[in-house]
């Protein structure tokens, strides 16, 4: 659909496309974290780039006043959203671009499909971009006869091992350099057969490949990193220069992006292109910086299109505690200092969104109750590694605890289409909420504190439990309870008749001898 | 001063020798604890799981045992438990619509201190060799605990008591910032993550040669210590609390598997 659309749909559109869990988060993490080469390639790949980020970032001496800027800047765009997408769009149409508006998946899809057979292509060369394998054009497009080919390093070596990117800046991050030669090797057309392992001939052999491409294509697709509304001007960051080439050597530049990536003005770039390339690549600035604003006659692409993407971001927006998850720039900042996606990987996650930020995102775009994804928000300790690390201070906890809210009242009854049975967790939970909303309650439960030590026996432990409980105890014992909790303690100290003398010395000074406390 | 002692659920039930460590300390300082006898827990475990509804009244009957007393300060031996009083109550009051609770919630919040905060920030302890008599003649590591860390901001607090400790040796743990994988039901739910988390944790400790690993989190150490306890590591777990109550005449004891809490008291 073309035209203008604006405001909130009278009802939340949730995304569809690549943001799913097909299944449960622990199952898929069970079987990631079986895969022992895995795990060795992203330990060493994510502690490299949480080094190279912290070195960079701790060199700024306003680094945290950078973010809180970022995070401002987010903020307003949020609140502003319409108005700055009616600004954006006058802009962009007055010099020489054309708008299209989608309000998912599909729609994004099939605009941009028809808008590459409008040119009569076969084929397009593509700039690294999330919009496109969240909304999941490739395949859309392979479907319809169209081939798209990708145009990034990693993301070229995930495509040609029809596998799927594990990391949003680094999508082939599970891989290692040998099994990159051994895809090559097996799906380059034309590849010298002597490849070895040396990055310079790994990156030479796709240089050659996607070199024809570049020289070939009519029609490139891009997504953005950033969208100024105040002069109608996109913007993408990248390392390589492929990107480049997509931006400028076709005919046709069809660009899909997501309405938060709005920007308020010029000015606004100076603050995320000091956050963008420290926390993502660990750079002081990124090589290549593509910005353009409609068409210039007779240089570059003549025909530019831009698909503007909701698929669920409306529905996320309205959502007061998840909004600030629109923030997100896609630095990947987070995902590297996670210690539970350095362990799974992405492909955990199910979505196209991976990490401690997908944990989030994906739930908020498809609504917390879609296919699996309702187990995501409960993939973090809540170690709080991720808030610290985000250029835009998305406090990724709080949000997580907030789906979990979401998630265990959708299960209630409260979302009235499916009635489950309390869970041995509900059941739990509510037996603890007794327990622990009185001192009276805790102490009569404490008084099976005994019953603990008997079931410990000899060696002081307990070592097996039944239930949800046999989590634990597959690598953990549990220490034999006391013979008395602390509140039994205090009270047989406290109830003799000989009370405290001194029960008002507040002002006592604070440096008695040590060993000479009084006993109660 | 006069200090109100919220011991939290774990330390209360599980390891009651932390909690009487705490209140030996601050009577060595000179001051007066106190127990407020409603108190029962923070509510955290309700809170982190997504159960809200079931950890209002959790929250309400902290809000109201410690609004019960007259107390300078609140104090508690958990970075945790003090982060979920301070942030999540008034949170989960919010989301429950109980404006008067979150306005009670956040003036309770205000008073309440993690050990190592109330000692160094308010009481003006640098050297706990000196001020308390510390002694503990053992080589230990520490693990910093993610909330006191990142939702207080402790810093190097309870480290930088542990190290003025007659007799102690610390040893610095390589990744120390790394979450060791509780996560409250995280480690239940997500048992097999955790337990990856842990055993880099595990292994980092026993790498140090330390006697025992030190924290400021019953929690963490529990799951730490039951971690080292199923690999037959012999080193332990112990929290700083015990470690700065123990004196030369009155060592605490270690023991060289799971804490055995019918050991000698430290006070």
């Amino acid at each position: 659909m073309s035209g203008t659309f604006l405001g909130m749909p009278s009802l939340p559109v949730f995304g569809i496309g690549n943001l799913h869990e097909h299944e449960p988060f622990p199952k898929a993490a069970h079987r990631e974290l079986g895969n022992t080469q895995l795990r060795a390639n992203l330990g060493h790949a994510t502690r490299t780039i949480r080094d190279k980020r912290l070195a960079v970032v701790s060199e700024l001496p306003d680094w945290e006043e950078l973010r809180e800027a970022g995070r401002a800047i987010k903020e307003s765009v949020m609140a502003r959203l319409p108005e700055l997408l009616v600004q954006f769009e006058a802009n962009f149409t007055a010099r020489g671009g054309v708008i299209h508006w989608a309000r998912d998946a599909g729609e994004a899809n099939a605009i941009v499909a028809s808008l590459i057979r409008g040119q009569g292509a076969d084929e397009v060369v593509k700039v690294k971009s999330m919009a496109t394998q969240e909304i999941g054009l490739n395949e859309y497009l392979e479907a319809e006869g169209i081939a798209a080919f990708e145009t990034d390093l990693a993301e070229l070596i995930v495509q040609l091992d029809h596998d799927k990117p594990s990391h949003i800046l680094v999508p082939a991050i599970h891989k290692n350099r040998s099994q990159v030669r051994d895809i090559f090797l097996r799906e380059m057309e034309g590849v010298d057969p002597d490849l070895t392992n040396e990055p310079a001939r790994l990156a030479a052999a796709a240089r050659a490949h996607l070199r024809r491409k570049f020289l070939s294509a009519k029609v490139a697709v891009s997504g953005a990193n950033f969208a100024l509304a105040d002069s109608g001007t996109l913007a993408v960051v990248e390392s390589e220069g492929n990107g480049r080439m997509c931006l400028t050597l076709p005919e046709t530049l069809i660009t899909v992006m997501g309405v938060e990536k709005l920007l308020p003005a010029w000015e606004d770039l100076e603050v995320f292109m000091q956050l963008l390339p420290r926390s993502s690549t660990g750079e002081r600035m990124n090589p290549y910086t593509s910005l353009w604003t409609g068409v210039t006659p007779d240089d570059g692409p003549q025909n530019v299109h831009l698909v503007l993407l909701d698929n669920g971001r409306s529905a996320a927006l309205a959502d007061e505690m998840g909004r600030s998850a629109l923030h997100c720039i896609r630095c990947s900042a987070c995902m590297n200092v996670c210690p539970v996606y350095e362990r799974t990987g992405g492909h955990a996650y199910g979505s196209t969104y991976p990490g401690p930020i997908g944990a989030i995102l994906s739930p908020l775009l498809t609504g917390i109750t879609a296919e699996e994804n309702s187990s995501l928000p409960y993939a973090s300790s809540l170690c709080g590694a991720c808030y610290d690390a985000c250029p835009v201070k998305i406090n990724i906890p709080d949000i997580l605890v907030h789906l979990r809210g979401e998630d265990v009242d959708s299960k209630r009854g409260k979302n009235r289409r499916k009635m489950a049975l309390p869970s041995q967790m509900d059941l739990g939970m509510k037996a603890a909420s007794w327990a622990l909303s009185s001192g009276k309650n805790l102490g009569l439960v404490e008084k099976a504190l005994p019953l603990g030590r008997l079931a410990a026996g000899p060696d002081k432990k307990i070592t097996r439990l039944p239930g949800i409980a046999a989590g634990w105890t597959q690598s953990r014992d549990i220490p034999a309870p006391p013979g008395q909790s602390f509140r039994q303690w205090w009270d047989k100290e406290h109830q003799a008749p000989a009370a405290p003398a001194d029960a008002t010395d507040s002002g006592r000074a604070a440096t008695a001898e040590p060993g000479t406390e009084e006993k109660p | 001063m006069r200090i109100a002692l919220f011991a939290t659920c774990i330390v209360d039930a599980m390891y009651p020798n932390t909690a009487r460590a705490t209140v030996s300390i601050l009577e060595r300082l000179g001051h007066e604890v106190i127990f407020p006898a409603g108190q029962a827990c923070c509510g955290q475990m309700h809170v982190n799981s997504g159960y809200f509804k079931e950890a209002l009244p959790v929250v309400a009957n902290h809000v109201k045992a410690f609004e019960a007393e007259e107390y300078d300060a609140a104090v508690a031996p958990s970075g945790s438990c003090v982060a979920s009083v301070k942030h999540q109550h008034p949170m989960v009051a919010r989301r429950c619509g109980d404006a008067g609770l979150e306005a009670r919630a956040d003036a309770v919040g205000h008073k309440t201190y993690e050990l190592s905060q109330l000692l160094v920030d308010v009481l003006g302890v640098t050297d706990a060799a000196a001020q308390l008599g510390s002694y503990f003649p053992h080589r230990i590591t520490y693990h910093p605990s993610c909330h006191g860390m990142r939702l207080l901001r402790l810093g190097d607090r309870q480290l930088d008591l542990l190290r003025t400790v007659r007799g102690i040796e610390v040893a610095e743990l390589p990744e120390a910032e790394q979450c060791c994988g509780f996560g409250g039901t995280f480690s239940m739910k997500n048992a097999d993550v955790s337990s990856a988390m842990l055993a880099d944790k595990t292994a980092n400790i026993c790498g140090t040669g330390a006697d025992l690993c030190s924290g400021g989190d019953a929690s963490c150490l529990m799951h730490i210590g039951g971690g080292l306890s199923r690999q037959g590591s012999g080193v332990t777990t112990m929290h700083f609390a015990e470690i700065l109550a123990s004196t030369f005449e009155n060592p605490a004891a270690v023991t060289g598997d799971v804490r055995l809490t019918t050991g000698r008291t430290a006070r």
